[in-house]
């Protein structure tokens, strides 16, 4: 069994997302390689020849795979599979826009967003917003595979693999990258964090969820947010935590002014601690709360970044 | 521009789904349907793009058994002008429906097709990529956006971890939306009534040449394991006091 785990990258740094995904493809059974497709990716490339049980690193460096377009990368990844009886990827924006691409051009059926490795060929993955959890066996003889990056630990840095380069795919006209607008911010990324703290439409107003940002920065967390709050235009779409938004299990999670839609509840019910703060006692996310404060936000949350301050 | 839009028919958004006691599955009898909201929002954009002017013709399609000829007609309601069904009681993943829609797309001729970026029951989000994929056609997934630029290329926004990406796509090409594409309108009485008159072609998968035989078998299906229930507490220090030296997270 050897695997090729597609890693996640801005080319300067390599995400955690790519240790995640390492350490569901060790547990098929076999070798693990790392692709590193990117322009001006070498640093990225020695990020992943650390990570621990990775046999090399293949990296391809060329500007038509500076922005990860699919139709390139798909390419790219479909020109290596002759050698590699499973593909991987993080179930990252960037996993999910290339896989089902490389899947089809193989003729596999993919196995979306698995949360567990039974055997090399029967995974876990959850169905119905999470609401119930699926084991399936693939038929296929190469398996194409996207990883729940929140569901495997992620592998160490202890490793010292060799970084191989390898020619990159042919650009694709039909798809050009125009532009990137990325929220630059110093808090740690939203699926990565030890704290999240999130809003909802209870917050009222962008300029209200400024305490969310508040208590966010006091807990060094991220901040999240419910489809309600994005919709609203309190917070970019990029924070938004649930079913088809970011997948997180933080240390602690705290919910202000979040109902608790399951679509919402599908995206942070794994994390290990939950407080909820909220005004109506009956709101669904106190039923996933270890800890639930039925109270107005705009009191408890100055008074927990008074307590919490002082 | 002629546009064709993938449909399904799945377990409605606000219904609380049971597991099966024997595991076998997700008990889906007698609950409520409904178009899968993602493709609600891409029935809606061709709609707005013919509305526009932009759009000349937009064909909703969806596989699955007779009873999603009624998320066709939502669709026709919705303001499409024509719908096909391709008609199977079978399970069909989403590599095989990629492969059907690719025959239905070789039969219409599309410039764009639009799917949901997954759908809600298997959450899968495979469909749309694959289909571009098999076409050999460029994919914008996951927009929030569409313009027509110059040359007769279109620009999507693409929401992306840490925000927004634009691409400049050369139709024929395939789309998967976003939540944030469009808000889906409610059809009206009379564009019920009048759906009901618009032509609904069927046909079977065998018809079209593509082998759907699923690559997946499923083992069993169970609950997720369920968070014990936590308390309330009765202040903001309390809450401070407990997540500091009974949960030792702070």
């Amino acid at each position: 069994m050897r695997a090729l785990v597609l890693a996640e990258h801005d080319n300067r740094s390599l995400k955690p997302a790519t240790h995640a995904a390492v350490t569901a493809a060790l547990a098929l059974g076999g070798s693990a390689d790392v692709l590193v497709a990117g322009a001006g990716a070498a640093a990225a490339a020695e990020a992943a020849a650390k990570i621990a049980g990775v046999g090399r690193v293949l990296l391809a460096d060329d500007p038509a795979h500076a922005e990860a377009l699919a139709e390139p990368l798909a390419d790219l990844l479909v020109g290596l599979a002759a050698e590699y009886d499973a593909l991987l990827a993080p179930a990252t924006a960037c996993g999910k826009n290339a896989m089902p691409r490389v899947a089809a051009l193989l003729d596999v059926q993919q196995i979306s967003e698995i949360v567990a490795v039974v055997d090399a060929d029967t995974f876990v993955r959850p169905i119905y917003a999470g609401n119930a959890l699926a084991t399936v066996r693939s038929s296929d003889a190469k398996k194409v595979i996207t990883v729940r990056t929140t569901a495997f630990e992620k592998a160490a840095e202890t490793g010292a693999a060799p970084v191989e380069a390898i020619a990159a795919a042919a650009p694709c006209d039909a798809a050009r990258f125009l532009e990137r607008r990325v929220v630059e911010s110093v808090r740690p990324e939203l699926t990565a964090a030890r704290v999240v703290v999130a809003g909802g439409r209870g917050i009222g107003s962008d300029g209200a969820f400024a305490l969310v940002s508040q208590l966010a920065d006091l807990l060094g967390g991220a901040v999240g947010a419910s489809r309600a709050a994005v919709d609203a235009g309190f917070i970019p779409n990029d924070a938004q935590v649930g079913q088809t938004g970011k997948i997180v299990a933080p240390d602690l999670y705290i919910a202000v002014g979040i109902s608790g839609a399951i679509q919402h509840i599908a995206g942070m019910k794994d994390s290990k601690v939950i407080v909820a703060i909220n005004k109506d006692g009956e709101a669904p996310i106190f039923q996933v709360a270890d800890y639930g404060l039925v109270a107005d936000v705009f009191e408890a949350v100055p008074a927990l970044i008074d307590s919490l301050s002082a | 521009m002629k546009v064709l839009v993938a449909v399904k028919r799945v377990v409605d958004y606000n219904v609380k789904i049971r597991i099966k006691p024997d595991g076998s599955g997700v008990d889906t009898a007698n609950l409520k349907m409904s178009m899968n909201p993602f493709d609600e929002i891409a029935v809606e954009e061709a709609v707005r793009w013919k509305e526009k002017g932009l759009a000349t013709e937009v064909v909703v399609v969806s596989i699955g058994p007779q009873a999603a000829q009624d998320t066709l007609r939502t669709g026709l309601a919705m303001g499409a002008d024509r719908a096909l069904l391709i008609k199977t009681d079978a399970e069909v993943q989403p590599l095989a429906v990629a492969k059907l829609l690719k025959a239905a797309a070789e039969r219409e001729k599309p410039d764009v097709v639009i799917l949901g970026k997954q759908a809600i029951d298997d959450d899968s989000n495979q469909t749309g990529q694959m289909l571009a994929a098999l076409l050999g056609w460029p994919q914008g997934t996951f927009i929030s956006a569409t313009e027509k630029t110059g040359e007769g290329r279109l620009s999507v926004v693409r929401e992306i971890d840490g925000g927004l990406e634009t691409l400049s796509l050369a139709p024929p090409c395939v789309l998967t939306t976003d939540l944030r594409l469009n808000e889906p309108r409610y059809a009206s009485l009379p564009n019920i009534m009048k759906a009901k008159k618009k032509p609904l072609d069927t046909v079977a998968p065998e018809e079209l040449g593509v082998d759907i035989a699923p690559r997946l078998t499923l083992v069993k299906v169970e609950e997720p394991p369920r968070r014990k229930a936590g308390v309330i507490v009765g202040s903001v220090g309390e809450l401070v006091d407990r997540l500091k030296n009974e949960a030792k997270v702070l």
